[in-house]
């Protein structure tokens, strides 16, 4: 499967830049050259910290893409309804490496062979809060392994409870799901 | 805890790595190779945000941050943070850069993962340009719309256990 490739360099990441440069100017010029490089040292050395763990997740994620083809977590995920269904699409996504560009398509895929909305739901929620791949590579580099761990512990509960609310309200409310958009 | 962390996913990485060799080991180059040129290409976005943050987090002045979403602003301030992060448009470095420098300059822990959480669900960004070309609009509606307890959820149980 190809992977899209992401530029180095975008637009929302020219305004980080910009406006990080604005706040190190007026750091250097507010609380002089010490404070300047103390932040800068302390936040070099949390990047650093967390560059093998980057790395490691990339590779997992390149590893996964190959060994879990999207067609098999598909066919995975749409087979089970109940409870059960919720907490295989909730451990599928947090595995299931890579960004919108292969979830939702799966997600698609198996409502499509006939998994129910409440299950998509618990999936998506589950691969935006839960997901290792984006923690590890993304989050962990601006936190630590403090932070991001308790914020995914409290986060658990949640692909459940999103995908029970979304049955509740189809039911409630007699919602059709399966028509076409 | 930070070394256990390191060995845990490097274990990961080597046995997802015999497997992959198993099946090739030409396969298997090119995945890691691929992986590699992906982790390089990440490393100035995401080192710019990391130290950015830091920055911004200093030159914010704090008497600004702490009354809206710092430890003592509560359920209010964890519904602030909630609509900022619904609000927040772009990518990941946009959205870790900003929650980063809140915690750094006093936001409170369940308000910074409130802002996380909310971010993640309702990026507009993502809902427009990635959800719902792919997923039936419907699906998508219904998901948005129970996902707005989730961020509150999410600070409370933060709130409840006084971590992290």
């Amino acid at each position: 499967m190809p992977r899209r490739r992401r530029k180095p360099f975008d637009f929302s990441t020219a305004i980080v830049f910009f406006i990080s440069a604005i706040s190190g100017v007026t750091v250097y010029l507010r609380e002089g050259q010490e404070r300047f490089f103390a932040i800068f040292r302390s936040d070099v050395l949390l990047f650093g910290n967390m560059l093998p763990k980057m790395l490691a997740g990339c590779l997992i994620g390149g590893f996964v893409t190959l060994l879990l083809p999207r067609e098999l977590v598909a066919r995975l995920v749409g087979a089970e309804s109940g409870l059960l269904g919720l907490l295989i699409a909730t451990a599928t996504a947090v595995v299931l490496p890579g960004g919108p560009f292969t979830i939702y398509p799966v997600a698609g895929a198996f409502l499509g062979i006939g998994a129910d909305a409440g299950t998509a739901i618990a999936f998506i929620t589950s691969w935006m809060v839960l997901g290792y791949n984006r923690a590890l590579v993304w989050e962990l580099p601006f936190f630590g392994p403090d932070f991001v761990l308790w914020r995914i512990a409290v986060c658990v509960p949640l692909p459940f409870i999103a995908g029970i609310l979304g049955r509740m309200a189809i039911r409630a409310f007699a919602l059709q799901m399966d028509s076409p958009r | 805890m930070m070394l256990a962390v390191n060995l845990f996913l490097w274990v990961v990485v080597v046995v997802l790595g015999v497997m992959v060799a198993m099946r090739g080991t030409d396969l298997f180059r090119e995945n890691v190779r691929d992986s590699i040129i992906e982790f390089l290409r990440l490393i100035p976005r995401i080192a710019l945000g990391v130290i950015g943050s830091g920055f911004i987090a200093d030159a914010m002045p704090q008497d600004l941050i702490i009354p809206w979403i710092g430890p003592q602003s509560g359920m209010l301030g964890v519904a602030i943070a909630t609509l900022g992060g619904a609000a927040t448009s772009g990518g990941p470095v946009v959205g870790f850069s900003i929650a980063a420098a809140a915690l750094k300059s006093g936001g409170g822990a369940p308000q910074v993962i409130a802002y996380v959480t909310a971010w993640s669900l309702f990026s507009i960004q993502r809902l427009i340009g990635w959800e719902i070309p792919s997923m039936p609009s419907r699906v998508v509606w219904l998901r948005a719309t129970v996902s707005v307890p989730l961020p509150f959820l999410a600070a409370a149980a933060a709130m409840l256990l006084h971590r992290p």
